[in-house]
């Protein structure tokens, strides 16, 4: 026997009406952990119980960093083109469309300029959610400019690294902006102003091999891929079982090319104590 | 001789023209007739193959085991002058990057390239051409030294990729080509940058970035192999001649890309065809750019290789 009775029938609720449950209420952390979505965002999008980092994008990184979220963007009308008129199973300029809808993003880096503890300070920021955080023309030029920008007006550069690597629809005008970006920083250091590399999960190919590794201080959240080779592509060519935690930023500490793991809660902190430091400044509070 | 599949008429015609020397040399029928017919025919046929060439046809062409490595132009270039250096003075020494110092006429330079081996042991010995990070950091020494005494630096560029190996990791691949890079773009002495043979990805611009940067004719240069390519976005290896077309590695497409400054143009048949032709070739290019960059002043040089860089890309604002 039914508990409630249905007495009238053909009941229509109207779309507008209808009721779902939102999604993205709660996140679950790779070890089960779980979070209500409001709790994870006051938590700078750190799972409270395991520290778990979870992955996010220039918009959240913005709000950690600058003060009161305030910042103005470079460059942010530049979009990509399709010089090679590259196809695979999907024609790259579908792909752009497609990842520009669904992201709300130009391309996979944002640049901006703002107040992060009462100074003004450059980050360039990756995008994972944009085909992969991948690095082309665009991404290039916008780094480019916000290094420009930080050299004419004498401030320190911050990079936020989270790419699969070069992007191959654009192929070697990908693999160029290796050299692009690196030149531009030979230039930024000519200037001796202060450089801060941050590898977030992941960072991996041309990424890794250029901008990624070369900051004044290089640092990197807890727990992220962060390499050169893929794991799959190491394990193919070598033949051999990957060790334990290999090319985590624990993994990179460990053997020099890091010099700190900073939790994102600390974030803001530890890049202003940096800067402090090394322009030999007064420590802000 | 090794033949690649679409070269196999050049073989067949080859093999007519020995046979019909034999034929003259060993009776006393006249076969000059037929042997300049046979001739004239194997240049058309050349011609005609060499004229035509795929994208995948040139990366097969620069992977022809017959193909000239990076050592055989360096002793070609310098002859006895050629002083090989070694290591990277932290771990090891590289042997699928070689490097030393060695003299085109009474000019020295800094020579430094990837290295491939010609048969199994050599090959094995050299790691495919493919470098570890202290392979990278050698280079960089080798470059520093040669800016310290003002001496220019010639790359030869032949890799399928930097190494991807456990230890290759452990000891910072990524770091040590992205210090290479940067490093290169502000060298103060001049860069030129062969490509010979593969020119792959980061592997390739590790030792790459340079003020004259000239791929040889059958030669490919991108950010990623065709077949790799090929495995990552039709998840098949099968598509990797359409991926080479879709890649525009080929030295034309890149030159029109402008992310390359020449092509160095190799005989008829390939570089491997005529060894002898090839290495002429490159000596005259070396001679002809170093003509041009010395005019320019330290300064001047590295902020055009500087602004060359800048300006690759393309977007829309």
């Amino acid at each position: 026997m039914a508990w409630f009775k249905r007495t009238e029938k053909g009941i229509q609720t109207a779309t507008e009406q209808k009721k779902d449950t939102p999604k993205g209420l709660w996140y679950k952390s790779p070890t089960g952990k779980i979070v209500e979505a409001d709790e994870l965002a006051k938590n700078f999008y750190v799972s409270p119980e395991d520290d778990y980092h979870v992955r996010i994008g220039s918009k959240e990184y913005f709000e950690i960093l600058f003060d009161n979220n305030e910042f103005e963007e470079i460059g942010d009308k530049l979009t990509a083109k399709d010089p090679l008129k590259f196809v695979d199973t999907k024609n790259y300029v579908d792909r752009l469309k497609a990842a520009q809808e669904k992201t709300g993003l130009k391309d996979a880096v944002r640049t901006a300029v703002g107040k992060s503890k009462g100074k003004d300070i450059v980050i360039s920021c990756m995008d994972f959610n944009f085909i992969g955080g991948s690095l082309g023309s665009v991404a290039g030029e916008k780094i480019c400019r916000g290094i420009d920008y930080a050299i004419e007006n004498n401030l320190p550069f911050i990079m936020i690294s989270k790419s699969g690597g070069a992007r191959m629809q654009e192929a070697a005008l990908s693999l160029m902006q290796l050299a692009k970006t690196s030149a531009k920083l030979a230039k930024l250091a000519e200037k001796k102003l202060p450089y801060i590399s941050l590898s977030t999960d992941p960072t991996t190919g041309g990424v890794t091999a250029s901008y990624a590794m070369l900051g004044d201080i290089n640092i990197a959240e807890p727990g992220a891929l962060i390499g050169f080779a893929g794991p799959r592509v190491i394990k193919e060519a070598t033949g051999k079982e990957l060790p334990e935690g290999f090319q985590t930023s624990e993994f990179l500490l460990e053997h020099g090319f890091l010099d700190h793991i900073v939790h994102r809660k600390q974030l803001k902190n530890k890049i202003n104590l940096y800067i402090d430091l090394i322009q030999n400044q007064p420590v802000r509070e | 001789m090794e033949y690649l599949d679409f070269e196999l008429p050049i073989k067949e015609l080859e093999e007519q023209l020995d046979r019909c020397q034999v034929i003259g040399t060993e009776s006393e029928v006249d076969v000059t007739d037929t042997c300049k017919k046979i001739e004239k025919k194997l240049i058309d046929t050349k011609k005609d193959i060499y004229k035509n060439l795929t994208a995948w046809q040139r990366v097969q062409l620069s992977r022809h085991p017959s193909r000239p490595y990076t050592m055989d132009y360096i002793k070609a270039i310098c002859g006895d002058t050629f002083f090989e250096l070694h290591g990277d003075r932290t771990v090891k020494d590289d042997k699928a990057m070689v490097g030393g110092l060695g003299k085109i006429g009474d000019q020295s330079y800094m020579f430094i390239g990837t290295q491939k081996g010609f048969n199994t042991k050599t090959r094995q010995y050299r790691n495919f051409g493919m470098a570890n990070p202290e392979g990278y950091r050698k280079a960089l020494r080798l470059m520093r030294m040669a800016e310290k005494f003002n001496i220019p630096v010639i790359t030869f560029v032949d890799t399928p990729g930097a190494y991807p190996g456990i230890e290759a990791e452990e000891r910072g691949q990524g770091e040590a080509i992205a210090r290479n890079i940067m490093e290169m773009t502000r060298l103060k002495v001049p860069i030129l940058v062969f490509i010979i043979g593969e020119g792959a990805s980061g592997g390739a611009l590790g030792i790459g970035v340079g003020d004259k940067v000239m791929m040889l004719e059958n030669t490919w240069y991108s950010v990623i192999s065709p077949e790799s390519c090929s495995s990552i976005l039709w998840r098949t290896w099968e598509q990797k001649e359409q991926a080479a077309e879709v890649l525009k590695l080929t030295a034309p497409d890149m030159k029109k890309l402008k992310l390359v400054d020449s092509i160095v143009k190799e005989p008829l048949g390939g570089a491997h065809s005529d060894r002898e032709a090839t290495f002429k070739t490159v000596i005259k290019t070396i001679e002809d750019s170093m003509k041009e960059l010395k005019k320019l002043s330290v300064e001047e040089l590295v902020d055009q290789r500087m602004e060359k860089y800048f300006n690759m890309g393309v977007y829309k604002e």
